[in-house]
This record gives structure tokens, sequence and C-alpha cells, in this order.
């Protein structure tokens, strides 16, 4: 095993003692200087590509890329000398060179990256003006649109969608001035092997992948008095929207939201958590019957909609393991159409079903014909969490100092095992909890599962149910996902249950969630780690934390579906799944170029 | 399907399956790709997914590399490959002039091939035969001290 020691390196001039084994940057970070960085991303491989993290080293000619560049005892690093920043200003200039001017009507003004950068390396001018690129937008995706006029080539997207993901939608094509990053073949996205998980979007320090964005759509659907305007909302947008506030990560503004749904001119505001638990009704009859009847094993979620995806076109052979059940947002949205709107008593067809949700892939969902309810679409249109914040600012709305309000009945109560399912993990506690006291008859004592609480890719847990030994996984972020089924390929009776969240932390990390402020990184692990938590306590405060206990949900089967896997839940809430082209490939390893 | 596509077909699997035993059998995938373009000419949607799936190649991957280097042609080429070298000294000689007068006889751009898939025209850097600057070649064929007029006169003898 290799020892870290402690050396002393030399920073502007001050000696520093710092951990051997780590780049400069690395370096630098731990006492406090935080270098200027553009392609560099602590969960994705070193690029080198920006070169704005320069640094001088004494007895070393040119400028060295601190991100990989490993420090040595007694090294003398200069980070901010004159001319160390006329040169890192000159590369950001260069790359403004070839960028865009139209910051100030571009979607990502005032939370961009090269923005910020620009700012911060004093850049008041531009001083040089040479060949622009122009390429035309590619709209194709229901979810991602790629705009190569503001891509600067750094690279993040084609390292997560390659070495997180492990979809490999994206790579550069073509070379030096003409370099683009695409889909193979320069098909439009809706025709590549794009999951629509949109992560590309989170870590894309620009405005080179945006999700599609419905806000001017919804604001006029909004406006319309003939239609009843019906929206839910899933349960990590509440953990994460604050931070599109100015809030740090981790407030939970469940009512809030509520409140802003409300004041934006929904007439209904529904919780998709509702959908959640009814989901968990479905799900774990339908695991507890596979088991009794010697079904299809393992049993695998089916709620991510780019894990989804991900299973049609990488791992068709699966499809028969994939649970029937529709996503929460699909069944609250088919339940709007036809047991609400009954209960109104309005024409399904006037009905204007709207999710709010933390993801991209549901906007696909949403268009997917097979989830249609009566020949009508169960979510008719969904905006992410950064469009709905934008809305709610745009509107006017003093999200902040609301007072929160209740959701609407009959699809707003939920109990703390809807909430979880927004964090990885969450949905095979709540299928535990539910799974485990619908089979035995006996109460759960220990209802947070520890063991597959937490971010490790793969969490394994195990339950006893009457004696039987039920073996369960999790995994999220398609990578994480992909390991664990060749496993599952590997060894069919390994597992029993298996949960698959498409994004890294679960919904909490969707590609729709707000971008990372001004002091922190996309994705970072502790921004995810707060999120969670802000889950796993709204659901230890409530009363009713057990999907089968929720009185709404017992009173809908009561009244309406008669009892999980019945006909009707059949067929409002149950699904099939095709292989898709085209067909995914997941290699071994290969480094993006 | 003809049996000739069959036959590059399976040369081409058989190359790759060979590459497999390798230790590291996915950085063969140039010299896989210079295969296929021999055999078909160029390297189309449906050989590269024949690569990935063989390989176990992302399709996004090997794009990128294809679309990375000149050599690999992406369309079908024409029967005869026209290369104008513009390189220094051919382009102080007037290769420019040389280029212009070939567009012009074969209606066709740089990158592009006749409607009849007799010409596809290229350039290309120095050819290593300054000496009889301004060059062209055709296929494997060298032909030096060109005038525009000359290269027309060359092209057409192919035309017969």
């Amino acid at each position: 095993m290799r020892v870290t020691e402690m050396i002393t390196i030399y920073i502007n001039n001050k000696p520093y003692e710092v951990s051997s084994g780590q780049t400069i940057m690395q370096a630098a970070d731990s006492v406090g200087f935080r270098i200027p960085r553009l392609c560099y991303h602590p969960k994705l491989s070193i690029e080198g590509a920006c070169r704005v993290c320069i640094v001088e080293v004494e007895g070393i000619r040119n400028y060295v890329a601190s991100c990989a560049y490993p420090i040595t005892p007694g090294m003398k690093i200069k980070t901010n000398s004159r001319e160390l920043r006329q040169a890192r200003r000159d590369i950001v200039e260069l790359i403004l060179d070839n960028h865009p001017q139209d910051c100030h009507t571009c979607e990502r003004d005032g939370i961009c990256e090269l923005q910020r950068l620009a700012y911060s390396m004093g850049i008041r001018h531009r001083h040089f003006e040479g060949e622009r690129k122009h390429y035309e937008k590619d709209l194709s995706s229901s979810s991602v649109i790629r705009d190569p006029d503001k891509c600067i080539l750094c690279g993040r997207c084609v390292r997560i969608c390659s070495e997180i993901q492990k979809v490999n939608a994206l790579r550069y094509a073509h070379r030096g001035f003409k370099t683009v990053v695409m889909p193979a073949y320069d098909l439009p996205f809706a025709e590549s092997v794009c999951t629509a998980c949109g992560q590309c979007i989170n870590v894309c320090p620009t405005a080179a992948f945006v999700e599609k964005n419905y806000t001017q759509e919804l604001f006029d659907k909004l406006q319309d008095s003939a239609l009843i305007k019906v929206a839910q909302i899933a349960p990590s947008v509440r953990a994460a929207i604050g931070e599109a506030f100015g809030l740090g990560p981790g407030r939970a503004m469940e009512k809030e939201s509520a409140a802003a749904m409300r004041r934006l001119g929904f007439d209904y505001v529904f919780d998709t958590q509702f959908g959640a638990d009814l989901t968990i009704m479905e799900e774990a009859s339908e695991f507890l019957e596979r088991i009794q009847s010697n079904g299809k094993l393992p049993m695998i979620t089916s709620c991510s909609s780019a894990w989804m995806k991900c299973m049609e076109q990488f791992y068709p052979d699966l499809i028969e393991n994939v649970s029937t059940c529709k996503s929460p947002m699909s069944m609250t949205g088919a339940l709007t159409k036809t047991f609400f709107a009954e209960k109104i008593k309005a024409d399904p067809a006037r009905i204007f079903s709207v999710a709010i949700m933390c993801c991209t892939a549901k906007k696909y969902e949403a268009a997917r014909p097979e989830l249609r309810v009566n020949d009508l679409a169960a979510v008719d249109l969904v905006v992410t969490t950064r469009e709905f914040a934008w809305m709610v600012k745009s509107a006017g709305i003093d999200f902040l100092h609301l007072q929160g309000e209740e959701f609407d009945a009959p699809l707003g109560l939920s109990s703390g095992a809807g909430t979880i399912f927004g964090v990885t993990g969450g949905v095979m506690e709540a299928a535990i909890r539910t799974a485990y006291e619908l089979y035995t008859g006996d109460t759960l004592i220990d209802i947070e599962v520890e063991d597959i609480r937490g971010f490790a890719g793969i969490k394994e847990g195990k339950v006893m149910m009457d004696g039987r030994e039920i073996r369960v996984a999790v995994a999220h972020g398609l990578g994480n996902a992909c390991n664990l089924l060749d496993l599952v390929r590997k060894e069919p009776d390994r597992y029993h249950f298996i949960e698959i969240m498409g994004c890294p932390g679960g919904c909490i990390g969707g590609g729709g969630q707000p971008y990372a402020g001004s002091n922190s990184i996309p994705l970072d692990q502790e921004c995810l780690k707060k999120r969670a938590e802000a889950l796993y306590g709204l659901d230890r405060d409530k009363t009713i934390r057990r999907s089968h206990e929720n009185p709404e949900i017992q009173k809908l089967y009561r009244e309406y579906l008669g009892r999980p896997l019945s006909p009707l839940s059949h067929k409002l809430l149950h699904t099939h799944y095709r292989p898709k082209e085209p067909r995914g490939i997941i290699p071994q390893e290969i480094k993006a170029r | 399907m003809d049996t000739h596509v069959d036959e590059r077909k399976n040369e081409l699997i058989e190359y790759m399956e060979k590459t497999k035993k390798q230790s590291h059998p996915e950085s063969c995938l140039i010299a896989i790709l210079h295969k296929a373009q021999q055999l078909y000419g160029y390297l189309s949607k449906e050989v590269m997914d024949e690569v990935a799936t063989t390989m176990n190649i992302p399709t996004a991957h090997i794009w990128g590399v294809a679309t990375f280097y000149h050599y690999f042609n992406l369309a079908p080429q024409g029967a005869h490959t026209i290369y104008v070298c513009l390189g220094t000294a051919c382009f102080v000689k007037g290769a420019g002039k040389v280029l212009d007068a070939v567009k012009e006889e074969l209606k066709i751009s740089v990158g592009e091939t006749t409607p009849d898939n007799l010409f596809s025209l290229r350039e290309t850097r120095c050819l290593g035969a300054c000496g009889l600057a301004p060059v062209i070649m055709v296929d494997d064929k060298m032909y030096g001290e060109l005038t525009p007029k000359k290269a027309v006169e060359i092209l057409r003898s192919y035309k017969k």
C-alpha cells in the first residue's frame, strides 16, 4: 500500500505542508488557493484541455496545467504572478473569441461558468476577433438540446457520458477548428443512444447543452381558462429548488413549492409522492407475486425514465426482469385523467396535466406513446426544477417568503416512503417497508434500511421475510447500473430485487436540477448528501411512513382500483417495454479522446 | 445481396476476430478501419456499426476516429481518386490553377465524387515529388510538370 507522507511545497513564496501524491491543483485547494479551472471536474478523468488552470513552476520553462501536474517535495509554484494572470486571461479571451457574444439573451445568463470565469479574469474588452464556428442547433430530442456554437470543447459532457453514465452517446468528431461534440454519424440526438438523462447539461459550463424549454408554452396554457390546470411535483424538486433561489443545499421546501404552484395558476396541486406510494403498492405486490409464483427474478425497478431508455437499448435481454409498473409521474398523470376527472365530473380532454420534475428524461417519458391513457397523454408537459424556478421568478412570486400550503386531495397526500423515492436506495427502502408487511403480516420495526442508504455505487442488502432471505441491490448512475447488470447477467440468482436510478445520487442528482452556484461544482457530493438528508428529514417528520398506510391510497383502492394488480390497475398503472434501436454498446475500458 | 458483398464482410469479420485475440483489441480500431476502407472503398454507417458490434466499441467513438483522420472516406469513392498536391513547391508552381482546372473539368469540389462515379477529387500536401511540381496523383500514378491544360488532358485519358 502506498503511504502518503506530508511534504513541503511553496506556493507564492510561502511554505505549505501538503500530502504527497496529489496534483498541484489538489494541493493548492487543500491550503486555500483555488486556481481558476474550466475543463476539470473531480468526478471525471483529467482532460487538461482548457489550460485555464496553468501555474508557474520554478525550473520548468513552460506553464503547466495544475490539474494534471503532480507535486514534488520543495516544488516552488506561483499561482498569481503578473505574467501568469496575463497568460490565463489570454487563454480565456481566446476561448471567448470563438463563442457567441449573446450572454444577455442566453439561457445560462448569470449562471454560466464561462461568464464567471471571464469576469474573474478581469476581461473587460474583447481583444481578439477571429473566425467563428457556426452550426445548427440539434432540436430533435424531446429532452436535451445541443448547441455546438456555445461549446468550448472542455469535454465534460463527453467524459460524464462515457465515464459516469457509460452511455457513450457523445464524442469529439472532426479535428482542429472543426472539432464538434456530437453523437455517432452526426445523427440527430433523438436517433442516438442518448438516454436523455441530462447529465451533460449538469456538467456543461456554458449553454452547449440545455433542456428543451417549455416555460413559454406553460405560461400560455396557464392563461387558458378553458383548461383545468393540474400539476404534480417530484420529491427531489423540493430538496433542491432552494438552491435556485440562493439558499444553500439541503433545504426542504415542500409546502413552499405547493404554494408557488398555486400562485403560478394551477387549479389543482398534486404530489408525485402520492404516485410513488401507489407505485410501491403495485410494485411490492408485483414482486411478491413473482416470488410466490416463481416469476422472473430479479425484478428491476422501472421508475427512472433514463434507465428505461437505457434498458431498452443496452439491456433488452432484461426486459422481462423489469417491473411493469409505470413511474410515479405517469401513474399520477394517468389517475389525473381518469379517477380525478371522474371525481370532479370533468372531460379529461380539458385537463392539462403538468409535471415538475428534477429530470430531463421525464420529458421523453411523457411523450412515450405506450404511456397514454384512453388515448390521452397522462402528462401533457414536463418542466424541470430549473424551468420551474425560472417561472416562479419570472412571474414575480416571492418564493423564499411564501407561507407553506398543503397539496390538494385526492392525489396530494403521501407517506415518508413516497418522499425518499428521490434518493438512491429510496425506492427499495419504501418497497421493503411495504412488501415486508404485506408478506409477513407483521410490523417492520426498523424501517430505515441503512445498508442501502448512502452513495456507494452499488449497495447490497438482505431482508428476512418469514425465514425467507430476500437479497436486494441498488445502483445509481447508469455506469454503476451497467456494472450491476453485468453481474446479474453472470449470476442471475444473486439478487431478488434491484433498484436502478439513472442519475448519480438518484433523482436528487437529476439532469434538471438547479445549476451549481458560484461556490460549488456540478454534482458536488456534499450537495447531493444534503439534498438526500432533506428528503430523509421529511420522511422522519411524517407520521405515516409506509405507503400502504397512506389513507388516500387506501381510499383509492377501495373506491376505484379495487386492489393492487387488479385489471383496472393493470390498464392504468402498468405498461410494457420493447427493445429499441440504435443498440447501445458498453465498452470494457476506452478513454474518450 | 450479392456474394461479393458477403465475402468482403466475412473478410472484415475474420480480420476483427484475429485482433480480438490480442491484449488490447480496442487499440486496433484504426487498423480495422483501414481494412474496412480497403475492402469497401469507404466507411459506411453499416460498416462502422458492424465494427462497433463486433469489437464492442461505441459508435460515437468510431465516428470520432473516422472523422479525425483525413485518410478515411465517409462516402463512396469514384473509380479513380485524383490527389492534387497543394504542398509549398507545387503551390508556388501554380497548383492552385491546376486544381481550379480539374474542378472545372469534373464540375465537383474537393472531397466530392462525380455523378458517374468515375472520379473523386482530393487535395493533399507534399507528395515528395517537388522536383516535378506541380504534380497530381491519379490512384497510384504520379503526373508532374503540369499545366492546367495538361492536367485536363490526363483526366480525359481516363474517361476513354
